[in-house]
């Protein structure tokens, strides 16, 4: 802030251009110094490419019924033809494809579910931990009876009443995985309010909204960006858990738990319709978390190893 | 510690009345009529209805009909099944214990192998060992246990053939329930073969069950044991001459040991939520599966009741938790 005041205007950008360049590259170098955080980060890519590029890269139609090909066996098996690499489902589907297409539905639900309790948990966390009082008793009241109930739980009650469906399903998760961004928020605006700088900030005559969003929030981001991985594996996981239970995204739809559900009754009889929506669903979260592990190594100086 | 317990309860009460809240308005935030929900008439004349409606008490005030609902949940009264027009908090009654049995063989499963797994882990960091086996924990804590559990059973009972696919015990048996613990009662029976087969009954619904609790334990334990290991009073510990096993065992161990209670305790929601999911796959009859049967077949009285009383026993849980980290951990109380 100073810095800004005494430097001539053209040369400001370029500064603060340069210390971003400089906090990315000190970033990077933490952490890229864990290796599994760095393959995460690959598959993760990965898996977003896969997503987008699903009509061009998946072989067949996720929803196109061979009825001559059904529950064929996967290529490497007896059986198994190379038309459809990891075999087809009960009516005939081709797994392949319908994987491709079911990576879509995951990343979009870890992003929407994130997107949405991430930005609601920050602002009434920020509410909470910056008026205190009455107003933050009675959110932090809330949050504990949103955590006093198990989130599968919670959620299968909240798709119960807004009827089953990848949405209602969405709403549910991000509402039992808010109350974490809350307590976040809330501590850190606490930590950080009665900092010298918020008190200077405050004195110069911001708002109170600005004191709040540009002021204090920019400082509290690192623990929030790892829970937001957390939250965004834990989403990927609750909505296949709710498609399995048939609560979720429902039939055709390609999601991986939905999948899962479908393919329940085949289990002894043919493995792979089981095993491979799972294994997609294993390692995508896998990838999250290792992700998580990685920033959570670079953004908190705690533990950053010396 | 009585202050301590005082502020505790004063934190609960209103979450609990919160909770009471939240199951109270549940029927009524259900799209459709909710007399005609609970009563599971579709089809009634404004006569029927109003009589039902007064019956239920329905047709009076929202307040006056919330405080009769909490009066009656602070009696027992947790409402009458729609299906089996039994009360709700005597099934589960009935049913608990079996939930209560699959989530104490997971935990103490989860605690057996999670805290040694975690201790090794943190004495030979960065080692082969820590690698292995915190690579373990993630995968384990990134498992759909959904996934999980049809994949033992296609190995375990598919396959080889070893441990059975559903139920709590082999149909041969048959013998009354005097404590609702399947272990307990076949060993009461004196049945030959009974406790071997409801032993053999548990092992895969619990380690489904344990493996998320058993990946965050492990993983809890190791950075509680690694915080306290670089602690002076380790060093003085190592310094003085003290055996590694009484350093590591003794003096590190137990205060690492503060965290992981209040993990171990966080985990009793996750075990409920996750016995939804394992007691499905499995056929195990208890409350996850009740409460997730009762979703299908519009029971709504039992969702409502039973949303409230697992509330009210992860409440319970985390406030002895409460109480016991304050009790190991004196700094806590104030």
């Amino acid at each position: 802030m100073a810095d800004a005041t005494l430097t001539p205007k053209a040369a400001e950008p370029v500064s603060s251009a340069q210390m971003r360049r400089q906090m990315l590259k000190e970033f990077w170098f933490y952490f890229s110094e864990n290796r599994g955080a760095v393959i995460g980060l690959f598959v993760f890519l990965a898996l977003v490419l896969v997503a987008i590029l699903a009509p061009v890269i998946a072989p067949h139609s996720p929803f196109e019924q061979y009825r001559d090909a059904v529950l064929k066996p996967p290529v490497w098996a007896e059986g198994g033809t190379a038309t459809y690499i990891l075999g087809t489902d009960p009516v005939g589907r081709d797994i392949l494809s319908r994987l491709i297409y079911g990576a879509q539905y995951s990343l979009f639900v870890g992003l929407v579910v994130t997107t949405l309790s991430l930005v609601s948990g920050i602002v009434v966390g920020l509410l909470a931990g910056y008026y205190r009082g009455w107003l933050d008793t009675i959110i932090m009241r809330l949050m504990d009876m949103i955590l006093a109930v198990p989130s599968l739980l919670l959620a299968l009650v909240l798709v119960t009443i807004l009827g089953p469906g990848l949405n209602s399903a969405m709403i549910a998760i991000a509402v039992t995985l808010q109350p974490h961004f809350v307590r976040l928020t809330r501590a850190a605006v606490m930590a950080e309010k009665t900092r010298d700088y918020v008190t200077a900030a405050r004195i110069a005559g911001a708002s109170p909204l600005r004191l709040m969003f540009r002021t204090i929030l920019p400082n509290c981001t690192a623990p929030l960006i790892v829970q937001a991985t957390l939250s965004f594996s834990n989403a990927i996981l609750d909505a296949a858990a709710l498609g399995f239970l048939g609560m979720g995204a429902q039939p055709p739809t390609p999601e991986w738990g939905t999948m899962l559900a479908e393919a329940r009754e085949f289990i002894l009889r043919a493995w792979w319709v089981v095993t491979f929506p799972g294994l997609a669903i294993l390692i995508t979260v896998l990838a999250i978390n290792l992700m998580g592990d990685g920033l959570r190594d670079a953004l908190d100086p705690k533990l950053k190893r010396s | 510690m009585f202050g301590f317990l005082l502020r505790r309860l004063a934190v609960l009460i209103p979450t609990f009345i919160g909770v009471s809240i939240i199951a109270f308005s549940f029927i009524r935030l259900l799209p459709g009529d909710p007399v005609a929900l609970l009563s599971g008439e579709r089809v009634m004349s404004p006569e029927r209805h109003a009589q039902i409606s007064a019956q239920l008490g329905m047709d009076r005030p929202m307040i006056v009909q919330y405080f009769d609902y909490l009066g009656g949940v602070l009696t027992g009264d947790f409402g009458t099944s729609i299906v089996s027009k039994k009360p709700v908090l005597d099934q589960f009654l009935t049913l608990f214990p079996a939930t209560v049995e699959l989530s104490f063989c997971a935990i103490i499963i989860a605690i057996a192998l999670g805290i040694p797994a975690g201790v090794i882990a943190a004495i030979k960091r960065g080692s082969i060992f820590d690698q292995g086996l915190m690579g373990i924990a993630l995968v384990g804590y990134s498992m759909p246990i959904f996934w999980w559990g049809l994949l033992l059973i296609i190995l375990f009972s598919g396959t080889l053939q070893w441990f059975p696919v559903s139920g709590r015990i082999s149909l041969m048996f048959y013998f009354p329930q005097v404590t609702g613990f399947m272990l307990i009662d076949s060993l009461i029976s004196g049945q030959k073969g009974a406790f071997a087969s409801a032993l053999s009954h548990l092992v895969l619904p619990s380690i489904v069950l344990a493996t998320i609790p058993l990946a965050v334990i492990a993983r809890q334990t190791r950075s509680a044991m690694l915080e306290v290991l670089s602690e002076d009073y380790v060093r003085t510990a190592r310094a003085k001459g003290l055996s590694p096993f009484r350093v590591v065992g003794i003096h590190a161990l137990r205060n690492a040991m503060i965290p992981v209670i209040t993990t171990v305790g966080l985990q009793v929601g996750v075990m409920l939520a996750g016995a939804i999911l394992t007691e499905t796959i499995f056929s195990w009859p208890g409350i996850g599966k009740w409460i997730l049967d009762s979703v299908f077949r519009r029971d709504y009285a039992v969702i409502q009741g039973g949303l409230l009383l697992i509330a009210a026993i992860i409440m319970t849980v985390n406030l002895i938790v409460d109480l016991l980290y304050g009790l190991v951990n004196p700094r806590i109380r104030h």
